[in-house]
């Protein structure tokens, strides 16, 4: 992907290839692709001209292990160009190693245990995920790479029959909306049927990943 | 019938067994049952059926996860064909008898729903030999200790795959030392987000990243056990 892109990629070059907008050369934010469309979305709107972005392949999720490692090579790379950089991942199942990392590197991250939550905000998801644990969460980008992310890597697409394997003890799909967007609620609804599972659709916007992004905005 | 299909009972005993070893990989599971029936009709020992068959097989599928070869769904295929297979040698282990290599507890922590991992190691946890009861997903530290004080087992197994429920493996753990209880049994720990840090600083045993060093670990463990009654 060259530099200096203006124009959010397609979804399929965000899950395997990331994105950049390096303009200013002052902040940098180094995120996970299925951000992309989020974090421009939020920067337009406030006017963070001021921000650049890195985004990291999307499917780094689905070999969690591998996202420090990708996380530090991208600050490693970039720390002597810029004011200053952070980290809009949360722990994204790196057990607190991503964490540990970019303390060492000097570098703030998202708090809390991946983008379901702060997408909802960190304090609401907490409370709700003592009793909605049998939830299985989509946002906007999972949902229109619903294949990507879930059916095939879980080869739902093949075997079918591994449905119960993965899915036995969840009982519902909740599609939290990042967007107003009808033909995304259609495609979540399908999402869940196609799973065996009730359907709810939860308006969150963008919740805490507008705050972390204007913290970053004006550490500068 | 295509002319390249493999009759099974067609094959001596050591090439049934190579070739249950390619159908477990790929996750064939009414073969592996016309094989584990074959063996048994053969005269093998269920034990012998089981680790020579079965759980040998499933060690190349388990090495080659770890390697990134296999994937997940690949693994479930042939979980699920293990899975059929002792099946059939379950009520016939019981009758002729085999080693006992100790007890296991095991169960996912309160607020997880996730068991294939913990499904996959309780499974190999019994074709090693291990008694096995699975506390299923969800349990609380009150399930924990009730299901050690009913079956007085040597391994408390606990498995989590959310950062945000891993943490309740300590509330376990320390539970058990309130209790005087922690030292009575060999705490092994597992699941995606966690390591061998994580492990040690919650007090367990041992952090067992998949279902073969699981399997390896609690062996290692009873066998010291063992060393430590008998000095």
């Amino acid at each position: 992907m060259a530099l200096n892109e203006t124009s959010v990629p397609d979804d399929e070059t965000l899950t395997h290839l990331g994105m950049a907008e390096l303009k200013s050369g002052r902040v940098l934010l180094i995120a996970c692709g299925a951000l992309a469309h989020e974090v421009l979305a939020v920067k337009k709107l406030n006017r963070w001209d001021h921000l650049d972005l890195q985004c990291l392949p999307a499917n780094l999720h689905l070999w969690p292990e591998k996202i420090t490692e990708a996380v530090v090579a991208a600050v490693c790379k970039y720390q002597a160009l810029y004011d200053s950089i952070h980290v809009l991942y949360a722990d994204c199942g790196t057990g607190g190693q991503l964490l540990e990392k970019c303390k060492e590197l000097g570098v703030e991250m998202m708090p809390g245990p991946h983008c379901y939550s702060f997408f909802e905000g960190d304090a609401v998801f907490a409370e709700r995920s003592e009793i909605e644990f049998t939830a299985f969460y989509l946002t906007d980008f999972l949902v229109r790479q619903f294949d990507s992310f879930v059916w095939r890597p879980m080869g739902l697409d093949r075997h079918p029959e591994l449905r119960n394997m993965y899915f036995a003890h969840y009982t519902k799909l909740v599609y939290q909306a990042q967007t107003d967007d009808p033909d995304l609620d259609v495609k979540a609804e399908a999402c869940a049927r196609r799973l065996g599972l009730t359907y709810e659709r939860r308006f969150t916007g963008y919740g805490d990943l507008i705050t972390a992004m204007a913290k970053a905005a004006d550490n500068h | 019938m295509a002319d390249d299909e493999i009759i099974l009972a067609d094959l001596s005993d050591d090439e049934l067994v190579l070739q249950m070893h390619d159908d477990l990989y790929d996750g064939l599971k009414e073969e592996i049952e016309e094989g584990v029936n074959i063996l048994i009709a053969r005269g093998w020992t269920p034990y012998d059926t089981l680790t020579k068959a079965l759980v040998a097989g499933m060690t190349i599928v388990g090495a080659d996860f770890r390697d990134g070869i296999l994937f997940v769904p690949e693994v479930l295929l042939a979980a699920n064909a293990m899975k059929a297979g002792m099946f059939i040698l379950k009520p016939l282990l019981a009758e002729t008898g085999a080693p006992r290599m100790g007890r296991m507890v095991i169960g996912t922590v309160k607020g997880d729903i996730h068991d294939i991992g913990k499904n996959l190691v309780a499974m190999m946890m019994e074709g090693a030999g291990f008694e096995v009861r699975d506390l299923g997903i969800n349990n609380s530290v009150e399930k924990y200790l009730e299901a050690l004080d009913l079956d007085k087992p040597d391994i408390l197994g606990m498995s989590a795959l959310l950062t945000t429920t891993m943490p309740y493996m300590k509330v376990v753990i320390d539970t058990m030392k309130e209790k005087g209880l922690r030292d009575d049994y060999i705490v092994l720990v597992g699941g995606a987000p966690l390591n061998e840090e994580f492990s040690k600083a919650i007090g367990a045993d041992a952090y067992c990243r998949d279902a073969a060093v699981a399997v390896e670990t609690a062996k290692a463990y009873m066998l010291r056990k063992h060393n430590a009654i008998s000095a």
